[in-house]
């Protein structure tokens, strides 16, 4: 039997278990919605931006490791998407993008709402598609979803055009695709990885950083084995967050501009790197050329485009972390590097992970404290960009795999909300916290009213400093504080999201922070608390651009909170 | 061509092809020394012939990227020593009944062709590898060159065949 190409593209969705899409209709995409009713397995999500329906996508994706589903008209449309989907681009996100085109007849003439998506996205997605006819339909959804979920994950672009999507074709889903030009390589070399183990034995000082990568490919057993069998101290990327328990005796910091001086001072020391599914940022390495000078290099990725691109590597591994970590695992023998982790924790004691108590200020560093007591560890955490997310990422104690969500590559302001949101959808049963910033939360504030629409018990706590904090922290240290257009005016957020229809209150003490954040956990739906933090607060420590990440400005020196990450 | 890079690529033959490859180049900031683009022994299947600047070290990386594009399904390296490699051009010269002879003999000392011929010029097209084609541009420039136009190279192993089914 003949379908349309709009339901044969619903079937296709079907097969590939995306039943929730996000996103927003119009003329060019209108075929295809009005098929939905059609198949009611299909949950749509209306939002309220189409920057919103990438980042819920992204943020549903990166919470259950699913392919995340967004979906626009052509135009306008398609072209707020792309924020979203370079930042899926940079942090390796499986989304599949759906945008509406105009008829083919039009395309070429600059039609009403024309916008050439495919050579807009071409940098940032890992492939993107232009439906030539409907019945090439299937084998593109086919691709599209294998292509974004498999070997190193990323966004993939269908572009739809309106008559495709109601002219008949037989509707018949293959069960391969044919892609003579994608073999990603997914087992390690067997040499290279016996010449790994080697390396590992004969290291004196060496430590594990722990990308993203570990966490896309759900390497967390094989990771603490390897960690516990050769008494390899554990550093993180800041998306590596929760590839190793942070209460893990073996864990040391995560590194980077502002990562934990003693994950710094750890890597600068180190005599063997065995970097894991991470590619050597230029946020995570500072100054390249005295990146973990003493160090040789092992890198495991599955892009081989990564090993060698910043760094020059001694050993290189191409293959899916899980992949080659079990392989690894059955080759090393267990070691003792006491003196070494005895140093990293000498590092540890004299460079102390604090904040300044309060002195009647609310910090920042302090509410992040309170969220994760309270929630025990449990929420998943999802945040802006900015100081925001650095204090997210330094004060949260993260153990559970897979519980922390950021923008990381792109630094998307406004990922938060729609991102919570997302992950919310995904993981229905989890506690989501979204931690905002006064000024991201404002670029993507429309999606209160999806949350609201849905029924989401996203938790919000916004870090309100009343600047654009981070970029003000800049000006301070590096402009002579000239605090230029970093001041922002915020509306009263209780009454925005009481406007939304969200319960909402304001904390200004420290002594109220831990009431508000259970009277949110205890609403059954969203909530959101507007903390006013000290508003010039900054973030530490911080290697200044530029430098070599063992040369960090660290908080101006006073008593402060120890912040244990261990216990 | 001692800092020159030949590289082969195989990719779909398909529309847009052509603009992932380019824009790939752009984006890595890589130069693109000439590419010659048409069909392979297969006809789903195009090859590319792309002369880079193989000095700055950067070939790997574009190499490694090159090969991340979905369409792009094999690419060789070719060394200038085991390969062959041949471009063509067109030569526009000026020629009056005087000079005509002598271009001739220049011409046919290069085994090139003349295949236009008007009242005020020539147009000489020569095949050969880069050396052969800049020497017989150089001795045609004191006739007056009116117009130039090369393909870029072509390259080929020699001896053992590489195929597209290859990979
Ligand atoms: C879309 C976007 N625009 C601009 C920036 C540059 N930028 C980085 S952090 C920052 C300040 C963020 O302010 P806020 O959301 O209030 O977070 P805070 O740093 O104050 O916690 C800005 C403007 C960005 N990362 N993303
Ligand atoms: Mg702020």
């Amino acid at each position: 039997m003949k379908l349309t190409g709009a339901q044969i593209a619903a079937e296709c969705l079907i097969r590939e278990d995306a039943t929730i899409i996000f996103g927003i209709l119009g003329g060019a995409i209108l075929p295809f919605y009005d098929t939905l009713p059609q198949y009611p397995q299909i949950r749509h999500i209306l939002v309220r931006h189409e920057q919103g329906a990438a980042h819920a996508a992204e943020g549903y994706a990166r919470a259950t490791g699913k392919v995340g589903v967004c979906i626009s008209t052509s135009g306008p449309g398609a072209t707020n998407l792309v924020t979203g989907i370079a930042d899926a681009y940079m942090d390796s996100v499986p989304i599949v993008a759906i945008t509406g085109q105009v008829a083919r007849p039009l395309i070429g003439k600059d039609a009403f709402q024309e916008i050439d998506i495919t050579g807009i996205t071409l940098p940032i997605t890992k492939h993107n598609y232009l439906v030539p006819d409907a019945a090439s339909l299937p084998q593109i959804f086919k691709e599209a979803f294998y292509l974004a979920r498999s070997g190193r994950p990323g966004p993939v672009l269908i572009d739809l055009p309106r008559d495709v999507q109601t002219e008949l074709a037989e509707f018949d889903y293959p069960s391969q695709v044919r892609l003579p030009g994608y073999r990603p390589t997914i087992q390690g070399h067997p040499t290279q990885i016996k010449k790994a183990a080697r390396m590992i034995a004969e290291a004196e000082r060496p430590i594990i950083i722990s990308g993203h990568g570990v966490v896309i490919s759900g390497a967390y057993e094989e990771l603490l084995n390897l960690a516990e069998t050769a008494q390899v101290p554990v550093v993180t990327t800041f998306l590596g967050i929760g590839s190793f328990p942070q209460s893990h005796a073996l864990y040391s910091g995560w590194l980077g501009m502002h990562g934990l001086a003693w994950a710094n001072l750890a890597v600068s020391g180190a005599d063997l790197i065995i970097a894991i599914g991470m590619r050597f940022d230029d946020r995570v390495t500072g100054d390249v050329n005295n990146f973990a000078p003493k160090a040789k290099f092992i890198h495991v990725d599955i892009d081989p485009a990564e090993i060698g691109k910043n760094v020059k590597v001694d050993l290189p591994i191409v293959g899916d972390a899980r992949n080659v970590l079990s392989a690894l695992n059955k080759l090393i023998t267990p070691a003792h590097h006491g003196e070494w982790i005895r140093q990293i924790d000498e590092w540890r004691r004299e460079h102390p992970h604090t904040f300044t108590p309060s002195s009647g200020e609310l910090l920042p560093q302090f509410v992040v404290h309170k969220l994760y007591e309270v929630t025990a560890g449990q929420a998943i955490v999802v945040t802006g960009v900015g100081q925001n997310q650095m204090w997210a990422g330094q004060y949260y104690v993260f153990d559970r795999p897979g519980m922390f969500i950021s923008s990381g590559g792109l630094g998307t302001m406004g990922f938060e909300l729609p991102a919570a949101f997302g992950a919310k959808i995904g993981r229905p049963e989890e506690t989501v916290w979204c931690i905002a910033g006064d000024g991201g939360f404002q670029m993507t504030i429309q999606e209160l009213a999806t949350i609201v629409q849905e029924q989401a018990a996203v938790k919000i706590a916004i870090i309100n400093n009343g600047y654009l904090g981070m970029v003000r922290q800049w000006q301070d240290l590096f402009y002579d504080r000239r605090y230029t257009a970093t001041e922002l005016s915020g509306p009263d957020f209780v009454k925005v999201a009481e406007a939304y229809g969200i319960p909402a209150v304001r904390v200004s003490r420290s002594e109220d922070v831990e009431a508000a954040i259970e009277k949110a956990m205890a609403e059954e739906g969203p909530f959101l608390i507007d903390f006013r933090v000290r508003p010039e607060e900054n973030v530490y420590p911080m290697v200044p651009p530029g430098a070599s990440i063992s040369q960090m400005l660290e908080m101006p020196k006073e008593v402060g909170i120890c912040h244990q990450n261990r216990s | 061509m001692p800092s020159k890079q030949i590289l082969v690529v195989l990719v779909n033959n398909k529309p847009g092809v052509l603009n992932r490859v380019a824009s790939l180049f752009r984006r890595r900031g890589f130069n693109i020394e000439s590419i010659a683009v048409g069909l392979s022994e297969q006809p789903d299947i195009s090859r590319m012939t792309i002369v880079v600047d193989g000095s700055t070290g950067k070939l790997e990386q574009v190499r490694k990227q090159l090969d991340k594009l979905i369409d792009v399904i094999k690419i060789l390296d070719l060394g200038a020593d085991n390969a062959v490699v041949r471009e063509l051009a067109l030569i526009k010269v000026k020629a009056t009944a005087e000079t005509r002879g002598s271009i001739i003999q220049i011409v046919d000392i290069f085994r090139a062709g003349i295949v236009d011929v008007s009242s005020d010029s020539l147009i000489v097209e020569v095949t050969g590898d880069k050396d052969k084609v800049d020497s017989l541009y150089n001795l045609l420039r004191p006739f007056g060159i009116k117009e130039v136009a090369r393909t870029g190279y072509l390259a080929m192993n020699r001896g053992n065949l590489i195929s597209a089914q290859e990979k």
